[in-house]
C-alpha cells in the first residue's frame, strides 16, 4: 500500500475525526481528534488492508512554547539554516503544530504485514478527561501511557493502573513539561512500602 | 464439640503468601530494578515490576544541548552497544535535515554497529549463564567482548563512551590497517562462541533451566510490541534490518535466525546465531566498501597531533597545517587518515570540520565556530521524524521534533527493552522463583536504555 493510499484510507472512513494530514519526510501523520483515537486504532489493528498489529511508539510532545524559544543571542540571526537537499523528497514541508491544544500525543504503528509506519497525532489539552486508553487494543499501551502521565501528566480514560512509572509517587510535576525547569531539584523520597 | 472451628491438621498445614522484594540492589539483577513479587511457596504469585531507578532525564537533557550535543548522552543509553544508539540519533536529525552521509560512512557505521551487536550478545549471555552457575561461559565471554572492544577503541578512541557518530558523518574513518585485526579478533570471537556452545547448549542443567521457562507467543510479543531476539525467538521474522533497511543493509546479505518456542532456549539460540550473523555482515562490509585514500601530511610524513596544530595555528604557521591531517587522540588511529571527503556528508553547514581545516585556515575555523557556538549550530527545518534502527534488543526509534533553532524541541527515544520489561511480569507469574534469574536475564534489561 502506497503512503498516500494509506491516508485516504483512513481519511474516507473517519472524515469527521481527521482533521489534517501530512507526509513530512516520508512519515505519514495523521491528526486526529482525541475522542478518536481508539476508534481509529481498532481499525487500523483490525482492517485487512492496514494490519497495524505493532504499537511502536506512544509518546508525548509539550508544543506551548513552539516557535517562542527563548530569545537567541543578538547575531544568532545568522545561524546556519540548512535547507534540504534534493535526496530526500519534500515536497509539502512540515505544517507546524497540530492544533491550538498544549499537548499533542503521538502514536507510531507498524504492520508486520505490510512493512508501513503511520503516525497519528491527538491535539489535547491538560484537563482533556475523554482520551482513550489503548490498553484494550494493546497491553503494550499500559507503560506507554503510565510513562506519558508520568513526564507530561496528561490522562488516559480507561487505564487500569495510571501510576508513575519512572518517577516516584511523592514527585511533583511532571518534568517534561516545557514549564518544568531543567534544573530543578526535588527531594528522594523512598516509596511509601 | 465445636464443629464449626477448623480442626487442628488444617490448622498445620495453612499457607500464607510471602511478599518478597527483589531488588533493587540484587547479584541476580544485572541492573537497578526492583520486582515486588508475592509468593506461594516457590511459586510467584504476582509480581510487580518497578522501574526508573536509573532516570537520568535524557530527554529533558536533549532539549536543553545543540543537536551534535545530544550524541554523548545517547552513548549512555545502552551503553554495551553505544555505536547503535550514536547511529539511529545522528540518522534521524539526518532525516530531519534531509541530508545524505556517503557510502564508506554508511559501511563504516555499519561495521561498528555490528560489532557492537556482538559486544550485547556476548554480555547477555555471559551474564546468563553467570547466574545460572556458569561462572566459566562469562569469563570466556567477557574475554571476547575484550578482543572486540579494543577494535572499538581502536576505530573511536574509547571503549563505552564512544561518541564516535556525527550529524553528517563520523568522527574519523577506519584505521588503516583495520581488516587485520578484525579478522583476528573475529577469530577468538568464533572461538569462545564455540566453546559456550559446547558447554552451553547441551549442558543438562543450563537446558532444564532455560527449556520451557519464560515462555511468550508470537501473538503477545507483537501486541506489547516486543522486537528483536526476543520476538524473533517466537518464530516472528521482523528484523529492522531486514523489514524497513536503512543505511547499506538492503546491500548486504545475512540471515535472520528465528527461533519456533519463545522461551529463553530460544532466546540464547537466537543471540548465539545473531553473533555469527553480525561477524558475517562486518566481514562483507569490509569487503565491499568502497575505499578511500589514505593522506599524511606531505612534509613530515606523519600526522600531526591536534595539541601541535593548536600551536602552530596560534603562531600563523599554517602553511603545514592545511592539507595536512590531524591526529586528535593518540589511540584514535583512524583520525590520522585525512578521509573525511569519504566519511561526511557535502553539507558543510552541518558537520563540523576536520581539525586540520579547524586549525589551518580560517574558513575552517569559522565553520567549527558556526557549528558548536551557543546560539548558531546546526539548524534543521521545522518538523518531526521518527527513524528506527535495529538496536541489540529491536527496534531502538528516535522520535525528534525540531521548532527550527539549534537545538531539538523533543527528542524521544522508544528503548527497546521498555516494552520487554512491561511483559516481564507476565512472563514471571505461575513459574517458580528460581525460573526468574534466566527469565529476567534473557529480557537483557539494560537500565540505560529503559529508564533513560
Amino acid at each position: 500500500m502506497t503512503t498516500s493510499s494509506l491516508i485516504e484510507s483512513v481519511t474516507t472512513e473517519f472524515p469527521e475525526a481527521v482533521t489534517a494530514t501530512h507526509s513530512f519526510r516520508g512519515d505519514d501523520t495523521l491528526v486526529l481528534q482525541h475522542q478518536s483515537v481508539l476508534d481509529v486504532a481498532r481499525f487500523l489493528r483490525d482492517d485487512a488492508a492496514l494490519q497495524m498489529d505493532f504499537l511502536m511508539d506512544l509518546t508525548a510532545v509539550d508544543y506551548s512554547t513552539f516557535g517562542k524559544g527563548a530569545a537567541p543571542a543578538f547575531f544568532a540571526s545568522s545561524g546556519v539554516n540548512v535547507r534540504s537537499s534534493s535526496q530526500i523528497p519534500d515536497e509539502d514541508p512540515w505544517p507546524g503544530p497540530p492544533d491550538e491544544a498544549r499537548f499533542a500525543v503521538v502514536y507510531h504503528f507498524y504492520s508486520s504485514t505490510h512493512r508501513h509506519r503511520l503516525r497519528l497525532v491527538a491535539p489535547v489539552d491538560e484537563s482533556v478527561d475523554d482520551l482513550d486508553s489503548l490498553t484494550s487494543l494493546w497491553p503494550g499501551a499500559d507503560w506507554l501511557e503510565r510513562e506519558v502521565w508520568d513526564m507530561f501528566g496528561i490522562r488516559f480514560r480507561g487505564h487500569p493502573n495510571l501510576k508513575r512509572i519512572l518517577m516516584y509517587a511523592e514527585f511533583e510535576g511532571h518534568p517534561l513539561r516545557k514549564d518544568y525547569p531543567v534544573n530543578k531539584r526535588q527531594p528522594l523520597i523512598g516509596p511509601s512500602n | 464439640m465445636d464443629t464449626t472451628s477448623t480442626p487442628d491438621h488444617e490448622h498445620a498445614f495453612e499457607t500464607r503468601d510471602m511478599l518478597l522484594n527483589i531488588g533493587p540492589a540484587h547479584p541476580a539483577m544485572h541492573g537497578i530494578i526492583r520486582i515486588i513479587a508475592e509468593l506461594d511457596g516457590e511459586l510467584i504469585e504476582s509480581a510487580d515490576v518497578e522501574i526508573g531507578y536509573l532516570h537520568r532525564a535524557f530527554e529533558k537533557m536533549s532539549e536543553n544541548v545543540d543537536y551534535n550535543g545530544v550524541i554523548p548522552y545517547t552513548d549512555r543509553l545502552n551503553y554495551v552497544s553505544p555505536l547503535i544508539n550514536n547511529m539511529g540519533y545522528c540518522m534521524a536529525v539526518e532525516k530531519l535535515l534531509g541530508i545524505t552521509v556517503p557510502e564508506r560512512c554508511h559501511y563504516v557505521r555499519v561495521i561498528l554497529s555490528e560489532i557492537s551487536r556482538i559486544t550485547d550478545h556476548l554480555t547477555c549471555i555471559g551474564a546468563v549463564s553467570m547466574e545460572l552457575g556458569a561462572f566459566t561461559v562469562f569469563l570466556y565471554m567477557i574475554k571476547a567482548r575484550e578482543f572486540l572492544w579494543d577494535l572499538v577503541e581502536k576505530v573511536t578512541g574509547a571503549r563505552l563512551t564512544v561518541t564516535y557518530c556525527r550529524v553528517g558523518g563520523v568522527k574519523a574513518d577506519l584505521p588503516d590497517d583495520f581488516r587485520a585485526p578484525c579478522e583476528k579478533a573475529f577469530e577468538e570471537t568464533r572461538k569462545v562462541i564455540k566453546e559456550a556452545d559446547a558447554l552451553l547448549t547441551r549442558n543438562r542443567i543450563f537446558v532444564d533451566r532455560m527449556c520451557g521457562t519464560g515462555v511468550i507467543t508470537k501473538e503477545e510479543a507483537i501486541a506489547y510490541g516486543i522486537t528483536g531476539p526476543f520476538l524473533r525467538s517466537t518464530g516472528s521474522e521482523y528484523d529492522v534490518r531486514k523489514d524497513c533497511p536503512y543505511a547499506v543493509y538492503d546491500q548486504i546479505d545475512f540471515d535472520v535466525p528465528v527461533g519456533s518456542k519463545g522461551d529463553n532456549m530460544d532466546r540464547y539460540l537466537v543471540r548465539l546465531e545473531e553473533m555469527e550473523q553480525s561477524m558475517r555482515i562486518v566481514e562483507i562490509a569490509l569487503s565491499q566498501m568502497p575505499d578511500g585514500p589514505v593522506l599524511v601530511n606531505p612534509e613530515t610524513g606523519r600526522p600531526i597531533p591536534a595539541s601541535e596544530m593548536v600551536d602552530l595555528g596560534k603562531l600563523g604557521e599554517i602553511s603545514t597545517i592545511s592539507g595536512g591531517c590531524a591526529v586528535t587522540a593518540p589511540s584514535l588511529e583512524g583520525s590520522g587518515r585525512g578521509a573525511h571527503p569519504f566519511i561526511a556528508t557535502d553539507e558543510k553547514r552541518a558537520f563540523l570540520p576536520p581539525k586540520e581545516d579547524t586549525y589551518g585556515s580560517i574558513e575552517g575555523l569559522m565553520r567549527q565556530f558556526k557549528l558548536v557556538m551557543h546560539g548558531h549550530g546546526v539548524r534543521p527545518p521545522v518538523g518531526e521524524v521518527y527513524f528506527p534502527v535495529e538496536g541489540a534488543n529491536g527496534e531502538l526509534g528516535f522520535y525528534v521534533v525540531s521548532d527550527g533553532s539549534g537545538r531539538a524541541y523533543r527528542v524521544r527515544v522508544r528503548p527497546p527493552c521498555f516494552a520487554i520489561m512491561s511483559v516481564l511480569s507476565k512472563l514471571l507469574v505461575g513459574g517458580s522463583l528460581a525460573d526468574m534469574t534466566p527469565t529476567f536475564g534473557s529480557v537483557n534489561m539494560i537500565g540505560g536504555e529503559l529508564d533513560r
